[in-house]
């Protein structure tokens, strides 16, 4: 899922400081899995916004709504009712709910609630270990299952560097290094051959926007292309 | 092979003392951390006619630090030939072909590629690295240039690198058994020659340059063996705990608390001049890299003591 955690209280109250009426509104969906920003979260923000603001000597109004989804527009549309009753609006979702509701209503101020931390797997209750990088040519076939680019410190294709260290990444006593971890998977599989050979230089996929359209969802024109 | 019809890839010093099968001793030499081109040129004057070629470091530990390149011309101007090395830290395959077309043309002729240590080590560890390309396909990257007179992405050069590529070797890092087969994908890669991380662990060395005999390695690429003598016990200590991929024996630190006041760096030049005694006699190891770091006056004396003097002129 996509991962977020949420931005430092100071620097919230700070983004929002001109605005009296701002609406909160979480995600249900990546965020709320993960603890950053559904239903509960929005509540504790609005909360500790409510008090901090009346100390301040500036008191706001909030509101508090969670959609299921901030990234599609069929969700967005629950909000055209009510935005107009508010000056501001701090949205709880990942970067791209946050777009896309900035996108729907470009007269209104749009905050971050969350900072976006990643594609991340659940570890543990509240903790979450980023797994992917997105990068829009997956290798894990190659690679026993472990991603180089997000798991390697230096996104390596040919890997390990010189740093590695006992099985740690050069980088922390915490951090495995990732083709340490790939080496033993594969040398366990039986399949060390895949990383025998010389890997080519990536052809960078993801320096520009992407676009993506699932086979059948094309229009004909598109279709050969 | 060469457009110059001499036999040679690049032609560079270090490549004819290769070549004519004369035991190599290289040295190395940190740019200063601003434009003091004074420094280099003092550091340069203890590594004249002491060695064959000098490593010239980039940006080392992800420290800022005058380019590696123009730390090459300095030294080509005093006379020495420098070993242009390059980390894929701090720049894209752009970047890194213009240098290497810039370097050339000023003379450079060894490259040493490098993956680089990571940022965070440095002085700016808040930095973007880089990382578009690992040392693996700059390795190909430079041979392509050099081989097929072509870019990366295929386009022809207006003049041609011939550049004599090197790279890095940890013959200590685990897992043991996969350090010889990034060796063999170095050279399938298309390097010429291999300067190893420094050697504290002979026995492991030994057994690590014995498989590369085995895979007839050493026979495709030039193996330079990897010395750097310890000033103290601090820094034996530190090299053991603090340094990735440094493999130091408790032996050889005892030895280095067994030499007495004031006799521990004198103990650890002796140290390295008998692992150069040993290294000259091994098989599959074609020269000794000598890494004095901050030590560039003690070169002289090391070499002396080595008996590697004087160098080979070859024509
Ligand atoms: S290689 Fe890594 S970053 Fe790329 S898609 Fe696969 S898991 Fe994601
Ligand atoms: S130590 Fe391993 S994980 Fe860390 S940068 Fe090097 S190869 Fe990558």
């Amino acid at each position: 899922m996509i991962v977020a955690k949420r931005k430092p209280f100071d620097e919230l109250k700070e983004m929002i400081k001109p605005y009296k009426k701002v609406l909160n509104v979480g995600c249900g969906t990546c965020v709320s899995v993960c603890l950053a920003g559904g239903e509960k979260e929005v509540a504790v923000l609005n909360a500790e916004l409510d008090m901090a603001r009346k100390l301040d000597d500036n008191p706001i109004e909030l509101g508090a709504v969670t959609l299921e989804r901030q990234c599609d527009q069929e969700y967005l549309a629950e909000l055209d009712d009510m935005i107009g009753d508010y000056d501001a609006v701090v949205s709880m979702a990942c970067g791209v709910g946050i777009q896309f509701l900035a996108e729907r209503f470009p007269e209104k101020p749009v905050f971050p609630g969350v900072d976006t931390t990643g594609l991340a797997v659940n570890q543990d209750v509240g903790f979450y270990e980023e797994r992917c990088r997105s990068c829009g040519a997956c290798v894990l076939g190659m690679t026993g299952g472990i991603c180089p680019v997000t798991m390697c410190a230096k996104g390596l294709y040919n890997g390990p560097c010189g740093g590695t260290n006992k099985g740690k990444c050069e980088i922390s006593q915490d951090q495995p290094c990732a083709w340490f971890q790939i080496h033993e998977r594969l040398s366990k599989q039986g399949r060390l051959d895949l990383i025998m050979g010389y890997k080519e230089p990536v052809e960078w996929l993801d320096q520009v926007p992407r676009m993506t359209i699932q086979p059948g969802y094309k229009k004909p024109e598109e279709e050969k292309a | 092979m060469s457009t110059e019809g001499n036999g040679y890839k690049s032609g560079s010093n270090l490549e004819k003392v290769l070549a004519a099968g004369e035991f190599a001793f290289t040295g190395e030499l940190g740019p200063p951390r601003g434009c003091n081109a004074e420094e280099v040129r003092h550091k340069a004057s203890f590594l004249k006619g002491n060695v064959d070629s000098v490593n010239i470091t980039d940006n080392q530990t992800a420290v800022v630090r005058m380019a590696s390149w123009a730390a090459c011309l300095l030294l080509i101007q005093e006379g020495l030939e420098p070993n242009f090395q390059m980390v894929c830290r701090d720049r894209n395959r752009l970047a890194m072909q213009a240098d290497i077309l810039g370097a050339y043309a000023h003379g450079v002729r060894n490259m040493l590629c490098l993956s680089g240590d990571h940022q965070m080590f440095g002085d700016h560890p808040q930095a973007k690295g880089v990382f578009d390309i690992d040392s693996m396909q700059l390795i190909r990257m430079v041979k392509t240039m050099r081989d097929e007179g072509k870019f990366l992405a295929g386009d022809e050069l207006d003049g041609v690198p011939k550049m004599f590529i090197g790279a890095a070797a940890n013959p200590f890092a685990d897992p043991f058994e996969w350090r010889v087969h990034r060796l063999a994908k170095k050279v399938d890669a298309g390097v010429d020659f291999i300067q190893t991380q420094c050697i504290y662990n002979m026995e492991k060395f030994r057994e690590w340059i014995r498989q590369a005999n085995d895979m007839g390695l050493t026979e495709k690429a030039y193996i330079l063996a990897g010395v750097t003598p310890m000033k103290s016990v601090g820094m034996a200590k530190y090299m053991k705990n603090r340094v990735p991929g440094m493999d130091v024996p408790d032996a050889i630190i005892e030895r280095l608390q067994g030499a007495g006041k004031g006799k521990v760096a004198d103990e650890g030049i002796k140290i390295a001049v008998e692992q150069i005694e040993e290294f000259k006699e091994m098989k599959g190891v074609h020269g000794v890299h000598l890494m004095a770091i901050e030590w560039e006056h003690k070169v002289p004396e090391i070499a002396e003591l080595a008996k590697v003097l004087p160098r080979p002129q070859i024509k």
